[in-house]
């Protein structure tokens, strides 16, 4: 194989997920977000779990790498619940 | 006494966290290393690379033991415009000899030793335990919450990393500001050994560490690529505040520096196997939180923002081992919990963290400068297109040709304001 520029998913689908579902450990509040203009997550999140979706941002949990960078730069508060996924959820890092 | 309490109950399995149970459970303490992973490592990136003083400040030729990768013995630093390169490249064998200065690190494999070791000597270790809260009661810390478990012990500490939930709901610090922290990001490309040690130009067992600037969409930031046994990590750690004022997506320009002209054959043929991201402590000494602990409650490794970044020398796990291990002395130390917290800081005095963290204190000033990031990159770039380039032309006098390369990244003025801000960052 050779080396390629990788998009969004192809990254993810690198790693070991195990999504506890309808148990987001995050939680978005939509209504400041659709007030938001800087919108910085679009940017920042290195998982791309953020992202526009007819023009609003849409928040996906499943992908999250849990690094705390939404929780930290959200400038207007819109991410009303940051935790880690409950014990055995979430990413399972095997070589990093 | 409830049968159920322990000594110490330690809160993540990371190198701080495994460094503090290893040194209490020898000295026959009764601890609890809980790690919400499955297992220890599995939520854990770093770039990563480990100086080994650390470990043998635990015990001598315990690095011997140790899931290492490859010693560091050549320490490259890279910098990029959008076309070339210039790379200084140091080699030291001597970096290789009695105790090796460094090594590149795996954490999954790292971390799941560490946890181990302390392990062998009777600590608990529980993975798969994700800790909620803090148990408070007449204003200390008695233990913490688990879901619907409680755990008791005489002292908690949390070696929960650098978001470090846990230091904040004991009220010691606010969340991490966006300019306290860095973006890491990072890939893991498996590639075979030979084409490893040839194109670093090491033997199989040593390793290059590498650090590049110039490739950061001219954001503080910089880029590093790591040699391990069968496999190479590349990533960027990005200021998060410069990310943040800019549109293109971190990912994207990671990518990009992945598929640069001189980093790509480095690469390629490998296979990418994983992707990660983690927040790095970016302030050093000054990025430090002023109250470290409380009544039965201590604060470890990043979740205390322990970490110095000079550009060249990036160092985290080290400062989370000793950290640990100052953390365990003051323990050992006292019967008298109250005493604990102010040992523990004679005791990061002690084992030289705090005058490691102290000596670099000024120097995050330099990032600041941001032609670091792509003006400086691009002049040596041109400078050596300057002095490289024979096409049967009169060649431009050597001083005017090397100071049209810096006339078309820098003015003087800028020149001499950068140049003293680094001085007094130094």
């Amino acid at each position: 194989m050779s080396i390629k520029k990788l998009g969004p998913e192809e990254l993810l689908a690198l790693d070991k997920f195990s999504v506890d579902e309808g148990q987001p450990h995050i939680l978005v509040d939509k209504a400041i977000c659709a007030s938001c203009t800087p919108q910085v997550c679009l940017v920042v999140c290195p998982a791309r779990c953020y992202r526009l979706k007819d023009g609003a941002v849409n928040f996906e949990y499943a992908g999250c790498l849990e690094c705390g960078t939404c929780r930290i730069m959200c400038t207007e508060k819109g991410v009303t619940q940051w935790n880690y996924p409950r014990a055995t959820f979430g990413v399972t890092f095997r070589c990093s | 006494m409830a049968d159920d309490k322990y000594d110490a109950i330690i809160v993540g399995a990371g190198p701080a966290g495994s460094a503090c149970a290893y040194t209490l459970a020898k000295r026959g303490k009764n601890v609890l290393l809980l790690e919400r992973g499955n297992a220890a490592g599995s939520k854990n990136v770093s770039g990563g690379r480990l100086y080994t003083y650390a470990l043998e400040l635990l015990e001598p030729d315990m690095y011997k033991r140790a899931p290492l990768q490859r010693k560091i013995v050549r320490e490259q630093v890279m910098l990029l415009n959008e076309r070339g390169s210039t790379t200084i490249d140091y080699f030291d064998p001597a970096f290789g000899e009695q105790v090796p200065q460094s090594y590149s690190v795996v954490r999954a494999e790292l971390d799941e030793w560490f946890a181990g070791e302390a392990e062998s000597h009777g600590a608990t270790v529980a993975s798969g335990v994700l800790v909620d809260g803090l148990i408070e009661e007449s204003g200390k810390i008695v233990g913490i919450r688990s879901g619907a478990d409680e755990m008791r012990a005489d002292i908690v500490i949390a070696a929960d990393g650098v978001n470090s939930l846990l230091g904040q709901k004991a009220g010691l610090f606010p969340d991490a500001a966006p300019n306290s922290v860095g973006l890491g990001v990072k890939e893991t490309i498996d590639l075979p050994d030979n084409l490893i040690s040839a194109r670093f130009g090491v033997k199989d067992t040593e390793g290059a560490a590498r650090v590049a600037i110039g490739c950061t969409d001219g954001i503080s930031g910089g880029a590093f690529l790591y040699t391990n046994k069968g496999s190479i990590s590349i990533g960027i750690v990005f200021n998060l505040v410069e990310a943040a004022k800019q549109k293109r997506q971190v990912q994207d320009i990671f990518q990009d520096f992945k598929m640069h002209p001189a980093i790509q054959p480095l690469i390629e043929g490998g296979t990418s196997v994983e992707y990660g991201a983690h927040l790095v402590p970016e302030l050093g000494y000054n990025g430090i939180p002023k109250r470290l602990h409380r009544e039965g409650f201590l604060v470890i490794g990043d979740a205390a923002k322990f970490g110095i970044n000079t550009g060249l020398i990036i160092r985290g796990m080290d400062l989370a081992i000793v950290s640990g291990l100052a953390a365990a002395q003051a323990v050992l130390e006292t019967n008298s919990p109250s005493q604990t917290g102010e040992l523990y800081m004679k005791q990061l005095e002690r084992l030289l963290l705090t005058a490691n963290q102290r000596a670099y204190q000024n120097f995050h000033n330099i990032f600041e400068i941001s032609r670091i990031f792509s003006a400086y990159p691009n002049l040596a770039n041109d400078a050596m297109q300057f002095l490289f380039t024979v096409d049967g032309k009169t060649p431009k006098p050597m001083l005017s040709g090397l100071y049209g390369a810096v006339k078309r990244n820098v003015t003087l003025g800028q020149l001499a304001s950068d140049g003293w801000k680094a001085f007094r960052s130094l």
